[in-house]
């Protein structure tokens, strides 16, 4: 232990409330007039409680707790389903230059030509590569996405005069398509996985009939695999009056090289923060356009762009759109990013960033194979999938290799992921690490995997040991939940 | 391609590692109908030049309101960011990381969440706060959900002072359940009794303060109805620097607050990514959607973060979970809270009286300009006044003579013919003098 708590660049960092120098102000603003106000009496006696910090105080603040962060910057992240790639500053740099950043949403149509035209450019390029007619590019995250594409079907059913009840997902979904189908008032049917890790066909063909609103469907799957009867499941659901909605979360493994309108899907949203490289920024924000068959286009929600003679034009109500899911046109600064980062690597280059992230992830899988165990047999997309059947009997957990690879400098894969796989470990390179980086994920990997082997269950329990803290207590964090910071009691109230 | 570093050497030794001859063999999975062999018909990769050029022609075509005397709020408000918040929140370990499920190496977006949740529970008076939502419009939708849960009943009233959009979201949330949603009429001058729409049924009232029109109205009375009824009031703020300035929502009774907190750390953006925010009460903390971060201790008794109550969440509960949400506008948090950070209590304050006493300023020198009628009277940095003509036609003229002079509301309500001479005019911090004087004398020679 040192004198200050720090360790070397690992700072311990008090919170902003335990910095508190009242009066202090990190902003210099002119000083106000003074005198009558117009808030109706509504006016606030009371301190709010902010702290007062100036602002080179602040900057060390938020400097020294980035450092307690791991970043794609920083090394591999290989968090499976999270796309976690390399996140060019080009688009950072784009999406704050004046006449983009600065726009304000309801400005007349005819000052922001240039941003209509940019969201149709992006919606040129989703189409394009999705090979689907329209695209609804307000949702703001993936799931936004899925209930902005299951509220189009149910629209389009409704217009029909159909009235159905249930939506089927495959037990290896994410949770957000069981929440998201919940939300838009379906029952929830699972089907489930086969033993080659995909959707069972007798299984879903056993469920289906008119009842069927949706199958509800991840391609590439949640699995890492690509379903291979994907054409014959649309084919089904479409003879029984249902829609395929297709949960586009691994669209960077197929771009370029598989359209989604190919296999007969009729709505897929495409997290812009993984296929196309928007920063992830700690938890979002996201953006999740949705692309749509000619069927579902005419009831996606408002608002959208249409150009015509007059130019570009926004159109903001629709009788025919199911509604509004949010407030002003999308996440235009992630449109912005994801077009950047689109122009950058071109038709081509999309298509060999799909193929670089198969192979890095395929590699991976080839090169773990004979130590760990891979979850399903035959090549996969761009993640790799082990199950914990390799683990058995050394008293190692999933987890305790994810806390290892701390120690190793790696970002865990993603864990126990998805639930159909016993003690899954996740693993997406992305197509922007280098051999020797992967390569290097590979070599910590199989020396982990040798030392569970080996017995020594005692060094994995007590991982992670050199990251800015240990294992933390879960539990009573959520069995006592503190949420918030609240100031100490003083010190007469704390005696009694 | 800059950004992929497989070489071609690196792509045939690893395709013999897995034991295959081509890539293509990678992808046998993929129906024959399905693959495609050819080129993409899209333009092909271009540097750093290229895309950074077209980029500045797309913004070359519009009118920043940076170039422009602009006055234009409803739900968006252009505010001065400090240059060290666009710093801080573009470090790499905060820009290229996710979602904090490994807290050990996640300690510094989880304490910035941490502080992120403190800080908007006291600026709303509320308890506790979440870890943000996608935006205003959408928090509201959930809250209302909420509310749904939390009394066991579904019939939210809803003033005709929310925000169009917002009113809008909670009816399409609202829409394929037997969620009922009653929809006041807009109510420019704050004037609609809400408490005579409740009824035993009733699960919320939504209200915004201050509202849609600008007004600002005390809503203890109302509150007090409410909860006599057993339902819940949630209020929202779309300009979250108003309070700076006013009474807490919570301390006349809110039971959720929702805001739109885009007005500190983040840019207009043409509307987005922006940023929901979300407090409550203590009581109704495992009713809330989206996710939290709590203090803990690591093995060695260490002060630390996580995220915790997961087991409201999507991806532990499925279809049964509290909200579908996953992803939600986490650096648009971090942004708010540097910027609240940097003001601090005083320089939150300060901030907020500057904008009100620029609207006040705003509202004087309308009020004299022939023909126009200031409807408020009272309102923090945004009023609606009302013209002798269309306000949408008068916007139109006033940007050939280079200003965004406001938002006419009949762009929110294009079916409600009494609200098309309504212009929506805000003023913040950074509207000088001299724009305003600008903005009176266009005005007056456009109506003349």
């Amino acid at each position: 232990m040192t004198t200050t708590g720090h360790r070397g660049l690992d700072h311990e960092e008090p919170l902003i409330f335990e910095q508190d120098s009242p009066g202090l102000s990190g902003v210099d603003l002119p000083l106000p007039k003074g005198g009558p106000d117009r808030l109706g009496g509504l006016g606030r006696s009371r301190p709010l409680g902010l702290p007062g910090m100036a602002e080179p105080q602040v900057v060390r603040h938020f400097t020294r707790i980035s450092q307690r962060n791991y970043a794609i910057d920083a090394g591999m992240y290989p968090l499976g389903s999270c796309t976690m790639k390399h996140n060019p500053r080009l688009n950072e740099k784009v999406v704050r230059l004046p006449g983009l950043g600065d726009l304000h949403p309801l400005q007349p149509v005819r000052t922001v030509q240039g941003a209509l035209r940019l969201v149709d450019t992006l919606a040129h390029w989703l189409k394009t590569l999705c090979g689907m007619p329209a695209v609804a590019l307000s949702p703001a995250a993936g799931a936004h996405g899925e209930l902005c594409g299951l509220m189009t079907i149910r629209a389009a059913h409704e217009a029909r005069g159909d009235a159905r009840r249930k939506v089927l997902v495959p037990e290896s979904a994410h949770g957000t398509n069981p929440a998201t189908a919940a939300l838009c008032g379906y029952d929830v049917d699972p089907i489930p996985a086969n033993d080659r890790g995909r959707l069972d066909l007798a299984a879903f063909k056993a469920k289906l009939d008119g009842s069927v609103a949706a199958l509800m469907l991840t391609n590439p799957n949640t699995c890492g695999l690509f379903e291979d009867q994907v054409i014959e499941a649309a084919d089904l659901v479409h003879r029984a009056g249902g829609y395929f909605y297709c949960d586009g979360a691994n669209f960077n493994a197929i771009v370029g090289r598989v359209r989604p309108g190919d296999l007969g899907v009729d709505a897929m949203h495409i997290n812009l923060h993984k296929t196309f490289s928007t920063p992830h920024g700690g938890g979002g924000p996201g953006s999740g356009p949705v692309v749509l068959s000619a069927a579902l286009a005419p009831y996606a929600p408002v608002p959208y762009v249409v150009h015509d003679k007059g130019g570009f034009r926004l159109i903001e109500s629709d009788p025919k759109a199911f509604g509004r899911i949010r407030a002003f046109h999308g996440q235009m600064g992630m449109f912005v990013r994801a077009l950047s980062y689109m122009m950058s690597h071109g038709g081509d280059g999309l298509r060999q960033a799909a193929e670089d992230a198969v192979l890095n992830a395929n590699y991976v899988m080839a090169r773990l194979g004979d130590l760990l165990s891979p979850a399903f047999l035959g090549p996969c997309m761009h993640e790799c999938l082990l199950d914990d059947h390799a683990l058995k009997d050394t008293g190692v957990t999933t987890l305790d290799i994810a806390k290892a690879l701390i120690d190793e400098g790696f970002h865990p894969m993603t864990v126990y992921f998805p639930l159909v796989v016993h003690g899954a470990m996740l693993i997406e390179p992305t197509e922007t690490e280098s051999k020797a980086s992967v390569d290097q994920f590979i070599a910590a990997m199989r020396a982990l995997a040798l030392r569970a082997k080996s017995g020594d269950a005692e060094f994995f329990h007590e991982s992670p040991t050199l990251a800015p803290r240990r294992r933390l207590d879960e539990t009573s964090a959520a069995r006592h939940p503190v949420l918030r910071w609240r100031p100490p009691a003083p010190p007469a109230a704390a005696a009694e | 391609m800059r950004y992929l570093p497989l070489t071609e050497t690196d792509r045939k030794s690893m395709l013999a590692a897995i034991g295959v001859r081509s890539v293509d063999d990678l992808f046998v999975d993929v129906p024959a109908t399905a693959r495609r062999a050819g080129p993409v018909g899209l333009p092909s990769f271009q540097g750093e030049i290229e895309v950074e050029r077209a980029f500045q022609a797309f913004a070359r075509e519009n009118l920043g309101t940076g170039s422009a005397p602009s006055f234009l709020g409803a739900g968006a408000y252009r505010h001065h960011v400090p240059a060290s918040v666009d710093a801080l929140i573009q470090r790499g370990e905060f820009l290229t990381s996710y979602t904090p499920y490994q807290p050990e190496v996640s300690q510094g977006t989880l304490q910035a969440l941490f502080e992120f949740q403190t800080l908007v529970a006291m600026i709303t008076g509320m308890d506790v706060a979440n870890a943000s939502m996608y935006d205003g419009a959408s928090g509201t939708a959930e809250a209302a959900l909420m509310a749904n849960r939390v009394t066991r009943r579904k019939r939210a009233v809803v003033s005709g002072g929310l925000h169009p959009h917002y009113r809008e979201t909670i009816a399409t949330y609202a829409r394929y359940s037997d969620f009922q949603v009653d929809l006041a009429p807009p109510d420019p001058t704050a004037t609609e009794d809400l408490a005579a729409r409740i009824d035993a049924t009733t699960s919320a009232v939504v209200v915004q303060y201050p509202g849609f029109f600008g007004q600002i109205r005390d809503l203890a009375p109302l509150a007090a109805k409410v909860h006599a009824a057993g339902a819940l009031l949630i209020v929202v703020v779309t300009e979250v620097v108003a309070l700076g300035l006013l009474k807490t929502p919570g301390e006349m009774g809110a039971d959720i607050v929702v805001a739109e907190g885009q007005g500190l750390g983040n840019q207009l953006g043409f509307g987005g990514p922006y940023l929901g925010l979300f407090a409550t009460r203590d009581s109704f903390v495992r009713q809330m959607p989206g996710r939290l971060a709590g203090a803990t201790v690591d093995v060695e008794g260490r002060r630390g973060w996580v995220l915790t109550l997961a087991t409201r969440e999507q991806h532990i509960r499925r279809e049964k979970a509290t909200s579908n949400i996953c992803t939600n506008s986490g650096l648009c948090a971090l942004a708010f809270t540097i910027h609240l950070t940097l003001l601090g209590e005083a320089g939150f304050a300060r901030l907020a009286r500057l904008n009100h006493e620029a609207a006040m300023a705003l509202a004087e020198r309308l009020g004299q300009v022939a023909g126009v009628t200031v409807v408020n009277d009272t309102f923090f940095n945004e009023i609606a006044v009302r013209l002798p003509k269309p306000a949408a036609a008068v916007v139109d003229d006033l940007v050939d003579a280079g200003i965004l002079g406001g938002v006419p509301v009949s762009r929110l309500y294009p079916s409600e013919p009494a609200l098309a001479d309504l212009l929506l005019v805000a003023a913040t911090e950074v509207n000088t003098p001299d724009e305003i004087e600008r903005l009176a004398k266009a005005l007056a020679e456009v109506l003349s």
